[in-house]
């Protein structure tokens, strides 16, 4: 009886364990399953490098958005990869006791706040100040960049800072040792040595980047064309599914689909990459 | 005084480490500036609009009531737990207590979970439509929501739990084994116990994550701003909602409101959940 109440006990978990491989089965075979067959129709390439997005006239061309979508992920790497990592370094090495206890939450929380406040801060807050800068609607590549760039550092303050936690103190001493100051221990002999760590923070940045939606579309402008200024709208892929899919039927709706499947393999390859870096830090701690 | 002057001295000599020293407290600023500026500007603009009839108990185009949607929430919630929590606490278990090291099934559902971790919340909410409310044919309904929820926080609870598993002494484990206890035994009486902490931290994080979540609900749980009657029915969240505000482009002020509450909800979530970490860790601390 006690046996086979173990038994059934372990095959229970086991099963639970294999959620996770038939969850990525499923999301793969229904994605894959109704997007291929739409990329298909259309035509790889007409597809993926096709300048126009006119569903009226069953052209389906994501080329504007998967430039937007780089546009903007790019935009925000360099506005929240720098202020990111110094903070991460600030939090590591400088913060007083006291300030941490209040930062640490801090950060934590702004990984909180939903990504629909977050658009809603742009919409009200950056979108006007675009503005008055430049005139025009204020929506576009300039403020998603901006805003994706604030989103994402949470993600990238968190993980670059337990990377550099994990790089041995003797760094930091043997540098201070030499004669060097604080600032340049911490730049030239621990930051080289949380580099894998620190590139694996940024890339998850990415893909958190790549893939919001909610926040992008208040302040991109949405319109699928190719951006050709840093104020001018711009379309992401993820914001293509979410504006259209309401209504969309048939082919309209397939190309969405498709669309989630360019997005779904720009994401995998992003992971792939993440592990690695994070298989190689891991290596060396 | 002497120690600042030393300290002025050096960094006279030396520029570049003054420099960095600036842009390091400058990007901290910065970030506690926009957090800051985030959260008071959205209370001080929101509060105002909090009025009485945001809170009537029937939603109508006049009164923009957010009530039906806050008890969407908690209802979304409570059913995404349901299915998140217990499959999600059972694979750690499966994974620090039963598996063996080295075992492949392990690295492939360690991959997976990795992999689901990444995926965006608009590719799940994909996945939801095309599944659920397409090929099962329930339609916009709240357990196809709940379904794609449930996957999406699926990985956090596993880490977590699975960390607060690890962080139990074996000597619990041994000590339950010496007194003649089973397997299944010591992981329901010894080890989940002192792990409680950990877990809830976890489900804690996970609850804050269903609260925000728009993208993966519109096209799964839909966007009726009724309370569902039951769970094959469509209901809205409050993030819904304000989303569903802001397209509609006429309610700026109730957005401001909704803004509000759902601010103060993932506060307090975050909250809570930063309070039961830290009595965690205190408590493995004095081991």
């Amino acid at each position: 009886m006690k046996k086979a109440k173990e038994t059934v006990m372990h095959i229970v978990f086991l099963v639970a364990a294999c959620v996770s491989i038939f969850a990525v089965a499923l999301i793969c075979i229904f994605l894959f399953g109704n997007g291929i067959p739409a990329i298909g129709k259309i035509g790889l390439g007409h597809f993926i490098s096709g300048m126009d997005w006119k569903p009226l006239n069953n052209i389906f061309g994501i080329f504007p958005m998967i430039i937007g979508s780089i546009y903007v992920t790019a935009g925000a790497i360099i506005v929240g990869v720098p202020i990111g990592i110094l903070c991460a370094v600030y939090m590591a090495k400088f913060c007083p006791k006291g300030l941490y206890k209040i930062f640490k939450p801090a950060i934590n929380l702004m990984a909180g706040i939903p990504s629909i406040v977050y658009g809603f801060f742009g919409l009200v807050v950056l979108v006007p100040i675009v503005q008055n800068m430049h005139g025009g609607s204020g929506k576009g590549v300039l403020a998603a960049s901006v805003l994706l760039g604030i989103m994402i550092l949470p993600t990238i303050i968190s993980v670059s800072e337990s990377a550099i936690r994990a790089v041995p103190n003797y760094y930091f001493e043997g540098a201070l040792a030499l004669g060097d100051t604080k600032e340049r221990s911490i730049f030239c002999a621990v930051l080289p040595a949380a580099k894998s760590g620190i590139m694996a923070g940024v890339i998850l940045g990415i893909g958190r980047a790549i893939g919001e939606t909610m926040a992008v579309i208040m302040v991109a402008g949405n319109q699928p064309i190719l951006p050709d200024s840093l104020f001018s709208g711009v379309r992401t892929l993820t914001a293509n599914i979410v504006l259209e899919m309401g209504y969309a039927t048939d082919l309209h709706r397939q190309a969405l689909i498709a669309t989630g499947v360019v997005l779904f393999v720009f994401i995998l390859i992003i992971n792939i990459l993440f592990s690695l870096l994070n298989r190689r830090s891991g290596d060396k701690a | 005084m002497s120690k600042f002057k030393q300290a002025m001295e050096t960094y006279r000599k030396r520029p570049l480490s003054l420099f960095l020293r600036i842009v390091v407290i400058a990007a901290a600023v910065i970030t506690a500036f926009i957090l800051g500026a985030i959260i008071i500007y959205i209370l001080v603009k929101g509060i105002p609009n909090l009025s009485p009839e945001l809170f009537a108990w029937e939603y109508n185009t006049d009164n923009v009531s957010m009530t039906p949607a806050i008890i969407n929430t908690i209802l979304m919630v409570l059913l995404t737990l349901v299915f998140a929590a217990p499959i999600g606490i059972f694979s750690a278990i499966y994974l620090v207590e039963y598996a063996k090291r080295g075992n492949k099934l392990v690295n492939i559902i360690r991959m997976t979970t990795e992999t689901l971790a990444g995926i965006p919340s608009i590719v799940y909410g994909l996945f939801g439509y095309l599944m659920f409310v397409i090929a099962m044919h329930w339609g916009y309904s709240f357990i196809a929501g709940a379904l794609t929820l449930a996957i999406m926080v699926l990985p956090t609870i596993m880490r977590t739990t699975e960390e607060a598993l690890k962080a139990v002494p074996d000597s619990y484990r041994d000590g339950s084994f010496g007194l003649g206890a089973g397997r299944l035994r010591t992981v329901f009486q010894v080890v989940l116990p002192s792990a409680i902490p950990g877990i809830l931290s976890g489900v804690i994080l996970s609850i804050g994550r269903i609260v925000g979540e728009t993208a993966a609900l519109i096209f799964t749980a839909g966007t009726i701003a009724a309370i569902p009657a039951s769970v094959m029915n469509s209901g809205r969240t409050l993030a819904i909602h304000m989303y569903a505000l802001l397209n509609e482009g006429l309610y700026m002020n109730q957005a401001y409101a909704t803004a509000v509450v759902l601010l103060v909800m993932v506060i307090i979530i975050n909250g809570i959940s930063g309070l039961i970490a830290k009595a965690f860790s205190k408590r493995t601390g004095e081991k």
